[in-house]
């Protein structure tokens, strides 16, 4: 009970955590059992409709259920706490937002027992998405999950934008954010300007489906190629909401584990904020051939080259602040190491696509999926790993053990690349994606078959992190506030895991690196910026599940065209905001003697 | 600070923004709009791409009724003045004439509801529903989100009135006021534009 209505930004990242983990084993489990069909030719385990669902609900899980709730979970258990703050700015939109993914989630899940999976791919191109060519309620699942879920990350990036833009300590001004702080910022200003297209798209195509409008039906004067557009205008700056995180977490890991200041911080800044602005820039790069011309194609192509720059000051500045420092090697900071040079391999392959010309070789080949898959597993799971084993101390109180670690590292290093290094030769051999099985003889044959054992290997991986996790679990909370003994950041100066109020004094901030400076200057804690005090602490709140709920019954309602079903979800949702705008949430306070009390919650 | 700090009559001048929970607020609904913008500017997009295929059914130009639009927009247009006038009785502290300000307010966005209302009815009688092109689809999706804003902010600021009238105004009602208030000049100002690029151009473009 207590977790469903915690407003606790801490609580709600571990719920983030657990939900998006969950989902990360479902989309995984999808993913081995494609690559089991394609592990020898003309493999029969699944038939040609279910690997057409299975490719569309590993992609969809994969990005927006297992990836995104992942890296929610990193920013509610870090941001505030490197901040120097006591919670985001607005705690029970947190709450709804993580409340309204769980459903949205679930929702969609819920396809696969209600025998209607969405099978036109993630990217639900009509007309394969439109009644003609896919008449159950599959893409209706896609359409109003999705939808649903995207509320939350909507809520969540204007959560952390405020949070970061009012609530830093005194002193922390932004050229003094640590760089994770940054990138989950500028991350939050891409959710914010992408999310809504995507809106707007789920809702055309739904108005389309469920209503009869015309938004896509060439027949009735509508345009395909317009879906395209509104979804890869989300859907180019929805790659760098999930890897500018990452690159905030390696840059935090990367300077922690070598002791020394991240090398040029300013150009760091600067490059996310470019990587950010260009994102927006390049959708239709994914549109190539499509036909849009070759002067849209060029322009296209230059701008989406022009992404390397800023990317390549950023590796280089990990390398330099690599050289020289005094590394400590754990499961952290490898999958951090492990992640430069991978995800250089997918930024090259990136240039490659991003070549016109060139690009209508490539398309919808292997060659693409092994590209984005370096750079989203390469790049994103491989930057939460090194995130979660850094940060589990702060979150839990306990350190994940160390030689499980370096098994999940080996293991999950070396079959990702296994399975997706030689995925590039098959592309370019002409293996086309999303097709059930291919013929024996074409040179294809031994390729597919590392390429599975591999995919198992990453399991095996898996499986050992979750082992890691319940060994952990059994183990002493014991871990010290300054984990690592090298901590940056002001997240190391409070107890591990934190007390519900984080700071019992906000921390006086009086330079770059907060807690580095303090500790170099001989001092054991921060200057204090006030003095103690009761701390104002908002109200636990039941609301935001319940809102959640009827959101998702509304859901059920459209889906299946029941309209007082609908109606009355709708209503629960609306009363509750009624609910939330009459009473006001006074909160409570914590007073000076209790915070001694519990340190520990 | 918090709300108890204030005793009625003392206070500041800008009580929207005497605390962080009401800065916060401020900002934070500051970044939605930037959200809201993106979702109307696709929305108007795909108005834009579809707006000359009416297939069978009715153009832009046989259907609009340009004097019957600008009495909709002149009545929106002065809602949005009344609740600046609200706002500037807010920090006045005049809660008196703020209430009467914020009912003039929704009294004429309601007007402005009825006319559009009116509008879809006389439209639909001639043949343009809503399933008939891909203009009647992206038309009735754009200004009908837009009338959908306008239906919430109606009974948004309703509530507000509602909560100003128990608890007066502290410094935890006034952001509430003062936010709805930005909510409705961006309901505004995304007509203008609906005005422009949709009536106007439908007429002459």
């Amino acid at each position: 009970m207590d977790w469903l209505t915690t407003v606790d930004h801490k609580k709600i990242g571990i719920l983030y955590l657990i939900a998006g983990f969950l989902f990360f084993i479902i989309g995984g489990l999808e993913a081995l059992v494609i690559r089991y069909q394609l592990m020898v030719p003309m493999n029969d385990v699944v038939s040609g409709q279910l690997f057409n669902e299975l490719i569309t609900m590993h992609g969809t899980t994969m990005i927006f259920l297992a990836a995104m709730p992942m890296l929610f979970a990193l920013m509610n258990a870090v941001i505030p706490l490197q901040i120097g703050a006591r919670d985001v700015a607005f705690p029970f939109l947190n709450s709804l937002g993580f409340w309204t993914f769980f459903f949205g989630g679930v929702l969609l899940n819920l396809s696969w027992f209600a025998n209607a999976v969405p099978d036109a791919g993630w990217t639900s191109y009509v007309p394969l998405a439109s009644t003609t060519y896919s008449d159950g309620h599959g893409v209706d699942y896609y359409v109003i999950g999705l939808q649903i879920a995207g509320i939350g990350t909507l809520l969540g990036g204007i959560n952390f934008m405020a949070t970061i833009i009012n609530m830093r300590a005194p002193g922390l001004t932004f050229m003094r954010l640590p760089m994770f702080t940054w990138t989950i910022f500028i991350t939050s200003v891409l959710i914010v300007f992408a999310f809504p297209v995507l809106t707007v798209g789920l809702v055309a195509l739904m108005f389309d489906r469920l209503f009869h409008a015309n938004f896509f039906e060439s027949a009735n004067g509508g345009n395909t190629v317009l879906w395209e557009h509104i979804f890869w205008v989300f859907g180019h700056p929805e790659v760098y909401i999930l890897i500018l995180p990452a690159f905030g977490i390696i840059s935090e890991v990367v300077s922690t584990f070598s002791r020394k200041r991240l090398f040029g911080y300013s150009s760091m800044v600067f490059a996310t904020m470019l990587i950010a602005f260009l994102g927006f820039m390049v959708w239709a790069h994914h549109m190539f051939t499509t036909g849009l011309g070759p002067v849209a194609n060029g322009l296209f192509s230059i701008a989406t080259m022009l992404i390397a720059v800023p990317t390549g000051v950023k590796i280089f500045n990990w390398l330099f602040t690599l050289w020289g420092g005094s590394i400590k090697f754990n499961t952290s900071s490898m999958f951090a190491i492990g992640f430069v040079p991978t995800f250089v391999m997918g930024g090259v392959t990136g240039v490659m696509l991003a070549s016109a010309p060139a690009d209508y070789q490539y398309h919808d080949t292997y060659f693409v999926v092994a590209h984005f898959h370096y750079v989203i597993v390469g790049g994103l799971i491989f930057g939460i790993f090194s995130g979660l084993h850094y940060w589990w101390p702060k979150m839990f109180g306990r350190k994940l053990n160390e030689v499980l670690g370096q098994i999940t590292f080996w293991t999950f290093f070396i079959g990702f690349h296994m399975t997706f290094l030689i995925q590039h030769f098959l592309g370019l051999l002409g293996m086309p994606r999303r097709v059930v099985s291919y013929l024996p003889g074409q040179g294809f044959d031994n390729m597919n078959l590392i390429s599975t054992i591999g995919a198992f290997l990453m399991g095996i991986g898996t499986i050992a992190f979750i082992i890691n996790v319940f060994v952990t679990w059994s183990k002493p909370r014991n871990a010290e506030a300054d984990a690592w003994g090298d901590g940056r950041s002001l997240e190391w100066t409070i107890p591990s895991p934190p007390p519900e109020y984080n700071f019992k004094q906000l921390p006086l901030v009086r330079s770059y690196d907060a807690w580095w400076k303090e500790k170099m200057d001989g001092n054991k804690a921060m200057t204090p910026a006030e003095p103690v005090g009761p701390i104002h602490m908002p109200s636990p709140s039941i609301l935001p599940f319940i809102m959640s709920v009827g959101l998702f019954i509304a859901g059920f309602g459209f889906m299946y065209n029941k309209l007082i079903v609908a109606g009355a979800g709708l209503l629960i949702t609306f009363a509750c905001m009624a609910i939330r705008s009459l009473f006001d949430d006074h909160g409570f306070h914590i007073e000076p003697e209790d915070q001694e009390k519990e340190v520990h919650v | 600070m918090s709300a108890h700090d204030h005793a009625a009559g003392q206070l500041p001048h800008e009580p929207e923004k005497a605390t962080l929970e009401g800065r916060n607020k401020i900002v934070g609904f500051w970044i939605f709009l930037g959200a809201e913008v993106v979702l109307f500017g696709t929305l108007f997009s795909a108005y834009l791409a579809l707006r000359g295929h009416s297939s069978e059914g009715p153009t832009a130009d046989e259907l609009f009724q340009l004097p019957m639009v600008f009495a909709a927009t002149m009545i929106l247009l002065t809602s949005s003045l009344a609740s600046v006038f609200a706002v500037q009785a807010l920090h006045q502290h005049k809660v008196k004439s703020m209430i009467t300000w914020l009912f003039i307010t929704i009294a004429l966005g309601l007007g402005f509801l009825v006319l559009e209302i009116y509008e879809f009815v006389e439209y639909i009688h001639e043949g343009h529903g809503f399933t008939t092109s891909a203009f009647s689809s992206s038309f009735y999706t754009l200004v009908g989100f837009h009338g959908a804003h306008v239906a919430f902010g109606v009974v948004w600021i309703g509530l507000v009135i509602g909560q100003i009238y128990k608890k007066g105004l502290t410094v935890v009602t006034a952001p509430k006021v003062y936010v709805s208030a930005i909510y409705w000049h961006f309901i505004d100002v995304v007509w203008v534009f609906i005005f422009s690029v949709v009536y106007l151009m439908g007429k002459v473009g």
